[in-house]
């Protein structure tokens, strides 16, 4: 066909996201270039229950799947509520991205975004506690993600021990 | 759907702004009166903008034909309105249509080519192209029937491409031209009359006629276009603009299409596959508002064409397809929640697949549920209960996707489902289609959640349908398995393991293990030992249950072991049944280990084949994990095929480049030495993989055979009716074969004649052989 015209379509939910890893270590520019190339994907706003099979029988759903990978508080070696799902090819990534991001799983919407590519210690929390960093400072109950949150937790200990 | 734009050297914003904005609005649902000033405006600017960007112009303009086929009329009118103002203008889109028509199906795309042959009929309503000149390429188009050894699919698509236009078109070209269309039209009939239908049971989603008859496409398009012409060819559900400018438009001169002569038949051409008219609803299902159009009436095709193409267009925006469909034009005058729930289910339902992947339907109904949430729910439950009831005749691969939609829908919505109101499976035979539904949709439940869910879930009556808890089941537990042979190594094994003995020692450890097999003791060479296998196998896995990730990096960490252990047909078979016996309560984790064992190479693909066949798995043989195992690995088969066959072209490729710089450099004679050699080698790797390819399906097929014959064989010695629930899921699973991976069965059809589905087979297995030779007929 020789006419080109660039995407009369568009395919948003393929679109790489805001976040950028701040512990990515390479050039300007080449996070950017990973994202668009990856086959895996980060799975944030899991229930700690959650497990691999659940996991596992879901983003199946899109292809393949090469790997899973379960986020560990850094402390507790416990699952805190993230993980990372790894394609074998890039397609069957972005299926996940435009028919599995924003379902549920476990009851609850997940989210999924591009990821540049597991390196070990990346399977961790990064929050001060252990845990994801969402969870050190965020107000509100959620039992499946160990109640409310560590700022929270910590200040109502301190306030029952000052008594 | 974005109309971004062109890049090219020149970026002209104006034009492709102005038509981002109408087609924002158009997308939008613009009422009426917005949509006339707004195409009035448009086509004004366009006019002005046609000395300087007329190729872009045209160029979009015919992308729009082709993609766009839901805004037809409204793109046609627009080509109208320039038209009558610039008649040059018309003429030249003309033939950069003709010229794309033909591009179009030299490469295959059936598809868009209907849609552009749509684009051009509806342009002789906008007086754009000579009602007589569309007639003649019609009659082209009909000939093609006349044509001899040619796929019956060919002729085929040409008649349907002419029918499919006559509800846009079909009262303009009687009007002008009725002796010639009753010509046509009748020679249409002769040719509908004459075709073989042997491929309509393989495509058609239920065995049964009642409630609704699943029609063969063209058959139903025939119906629908005899009712149109005996109402006159009243045709009152499409939206035309161009009604509104008919003053303007019949002052404008027409063009006359060029003779278009169909591109003769290639034999690589790929022409659509036949199907089946899905139908679940019809007037009596939407209780109140709107009544349903007759599944013979014309609206009833225009709607479920028009609702086809806005997900054919949007299928990977599902917000923005959940939204488009809900605002189709015209839907207070249709059940348009009932149509469209129809539509997406003869999608996923469709054989031999769906055009687009499984989940993405679930994730449409979602998406439609959130935006109607006080309509859609209902009629999608409605839908649910009638495929529920009409499971008995239910194609078993089509219920293969509603269990996986079902559950997977449900898992979304707290799995809340009135279970009582299905009660009347549990008084049946589970082997019935209706409690074995009911039982694999509670496993996949189970699998996106918990067990003890799916016991709180399900009122008590149904606890026989619950599937096992998914536990490991370790034959050398505790001391009651004392004593079993391998018991005692089985503990030695195990805390060799914990304590990280390295391979050497725990390969000495199981020398011990004594070889029912045989009867002299000789360790000399890897003779075949069961239970060795067994013991470190249970042991391993065992230790490794924990997860997925636990039973992986177990199976890498002893990956030497265990290719030790199964260097043989019988070594690999053998592994296979002890993965079986450890996990037969959790089928998803024997599926991926099963997957994890033929990526590393510690059984092949041939051997998954011989052991879901075996006698040890005929249990098992109805159930869903089996096939989802099965089909699995043969796509594995097929990847990896594609995968050498890549790698060898990409050589290919390299030489031809290299030998081109030879020429100019005497240097890289090495390097094309290399590259020789790694083609030859390369060229091996392709003929083994493919010959690994080849087995696999000849396994597959003969073990059907053997299976089925002893079935009907058995069956008339014992003056038994055949078909038992066994053999209609057996005789459908083989059909499944064939539909799911057409393309490459496609290149074994000699042996497959030859070897296996010769005529001495039992007819009953012979037809679905020629069933599937009449899909490309």
């Amino acid at each position: 066909m020789s006419v080109k015209l660039h995407a009369l379509y568009s395919d948003s939910y393929v679109d790489i996201g805001q976040y950028r890893d701040q512990h990515f270590k390479g050039q300007l520019g080449e996070q950017e270039k990973l994202l668009k190339q990856s086959h895996t994907l980060y799975v944030g706003n899991l229930s700690f229950y959650t497990t691999e099979e659940q996991v596992h029988e879901l983003f199946s759903k899109s292809g393949d799947v090469k790997r899973i990978i379960i986020g560990l508080d850094k402390v507790k070696k416990t699952a805190c509520g993230f993980c990372f799902v790894e394609y074998y090819t890039r397609a069957d990534a972005e299926n996940a991205m435009r028919f599995i991001n924003g379902t549920r799983l476990d009851d609850r919407i997940i989210r999924t975004d591009w990821d540049a590519g597991f390196k070990e210690g990346r399977q961790y929390g990064r929050g001060k506690s252990g845990g994801q960093v969402r969870d050190e400072y965020r107000q509100d109950y959620d039992p499946a993600r160990g109640g409310y949150g560590k700022l929270a937790q910590h200040r109502t200990t301190e306030a029952l021990n000052s008594f | 759907v974005r109309l971004v734009s062109i890049r090219d050297e020149t970026d002209d914003g104006r034009v492709v702004c102005k038509l981002q904005e109408f087609d924002r609005l158009v997308r939008g649902g613009a009422s009426t009166s917005s949509l006339e000033s707004n195409l009035e405006g448009l086509a004004g600017v366009l006019e002005a903008d046609l000395p300087n960007y007329k190729t872009k112009i045209l160029r979009i303009l015919c992308a729009v034909a082709r993609l766009l086929p839901e805004k037809l009329t409204v793109y046609t009118t627009l080509v109208g309105l320039l038209n009558a103002r610039n008649y040059n203008f018309g003429g030249e889109f003309v033939e950069a249509m003709i010229r794309q028509l033909k591009e179009t199906l030299k490469n295959n795309f059936y598809n868009e080519a209907v849609y552009l042959v749509r684009f051009l009929s509806d342009l002789v309503n906008c007086h754009v192209i000579a009602a007589p000149s569309m007639v003649a390429m019609f009659e082209n188009f009909v000939s093609v029937t006349q044509e001899e050894d040619v796929p019956q699919v060919r002729s085929d698509w040409f008649v349907y491409v002419v029918l499919s236009c006559l509800p846009w078109v079909g009262k303009e070209l009687y009007e002008k031209k009725d002796v010639e269309m009753d010509r046509l039209l009748s020679q249409i009939e002769g040719y509908l009359q004459r075709r073989v239908k042997t491929h309509v049971s393989m495509l058609q989603v239920w065995t049964a006629e009642k409630p609704h008859p699943q029609e063969e496409y063209l058959d139903c398009l025939w119906a629908q276009i005899q009712k149109l012409k005996k109402d006159r060819w009243q045709e009152r559900h499409i939206l035309r603009p161009y009604i509104a400018f008919d003053s303007v438009l019949c002052e404008a001169l027409q063009h006359n299409l060029p003779p278009f002569t169909p591109p003769g038949h290639m034999p690589d051409a790929q022409y659509p596959m036949p199907r089946v008219v899905f139908r679940i609803f019809d007037y009596t299902d939407a209780p109140e508002g709107p009544v349903m159009p007759g599944s013979h009436s014309v609206e009833r095709f225009v709607i479920e064409e028009n609702l086809h193409c806005i997900i054919k267009t949007h299928w990977k925006e599902r917000k923005t397809c959940a939204a488009q469909l809900l605002s189709y034009p015209g839907k207070n005058k249709i059940p348009l929640n009932y149509h469209i729930v129809e539509v997406i289910f003869g999608e996923l339902f469709q054989l031999p697949s769906p055009p687009h992947i499984d989940v993405m339907y679930t994730t449409l109904l979602i998406e439609l549920c959130k935006l109607q949430p006080g309509s859609l729910p209902q009629v999608l439950a409605q839908a649910t209960e009638m495929l529920y009831m009409r499971l008995d005749s239910m194609n078993t691969g089509c219920m293969d996707r509603l269990i996986n939609w079902f559950s997977h829908h449900l898992s979304n919505f707290q799995f809340r489902w009135s279970w009582d109101d299905w009660a009347d499976c549990l008084s049946t035979d589970q082997e019935k289609p209706k409690p074995k539904f009911v039982k694999e949709v509670l496993e996949k439940c189970m699998r996106l959640s918990y067990h003890q869910r799916i016991v709180d879930l399900v009122p008590a009556t149904f606890s026989a349908l619950i599937p096992a808890e998914p536990v490991f089941r370790y034959k050398y537990a505790d001391e009651s398995a004392a004593s079993l042979p391998g018991y005692a190594i089985s503990i030695t094994v195990g805390n060799a393991i914990k304590n990280r003995a390295s391979n050497e020692e725990i390969l000495t450890i199981l020398k011990e293990v004594p070889n029912p097999n045989q009867e002299d003791d000789d360790d000399e060479g890897e003779t075949f030992n069961p239970l060795k296998i067994d013991v470190f196998l249970q042991t391993l896995l065992h230790l490794a249950a924990k997860s997925f990730s636990h039973s992986f990096s177990a199976l890498g960490k002893f990956h030497e072991i265990l290719k030790t252990l199964t260097d043989s047909d019988e070594g690999k078979l053998h592994i296979l049944k002890v993965v079986y016996e450890v996990w037969k309560n959790h089928p998803q984790m024997i599926a991926v280990l099963v997957d994890k064992m033929i990526r590393t190479q510690i059984v092949d693909c041939a051997a998954v084949a011989n052991w879901l066949f075996s006698q040890d798995m005929a249990h098992e043989f109805s159930r869903l994990f089996i096939w989802e195992i099965l089909h699995s690995t043969i796509r594995k088969m097929n990847k990896h095929v594609q995968k050498i066959q890549k790698e060898l072209e990409e050589a290919k490729d390299k030489l031809e480049k290299q030998q081109h710089k030879r020429d100019m450099d005497k240097n890289s004679e090495d390097e094309e030495g290399q590259l020789e050699e790694q083609i030859e080698r390369l060229q091996e790797k392709v003929e083994s993989a493919q010959s690994e390819q080849k087995n696999l399906f000849l396994v597959i097929f003969q073990r059907f055979i053997m299976l089925m014959t002893e079935h009907l064989v058995r069956c008339e010695t014992g003056s038994v009716d055949i078909s038992t629930p066994w053999y209609k899921n057996c005789i459908e699973r083989l059909q499944q074969i064939f539909l799911m991976h057409h393309v490459t069965i496609q290149q074994y059809m000699g042996t497959l004649e030859n070897l296996l589905f010769t005529a001495e087979l039992d007819h009953h297995i012979l037809a679905v052989y020629q069933q599937f030779c009449a899909l490309q007929l």
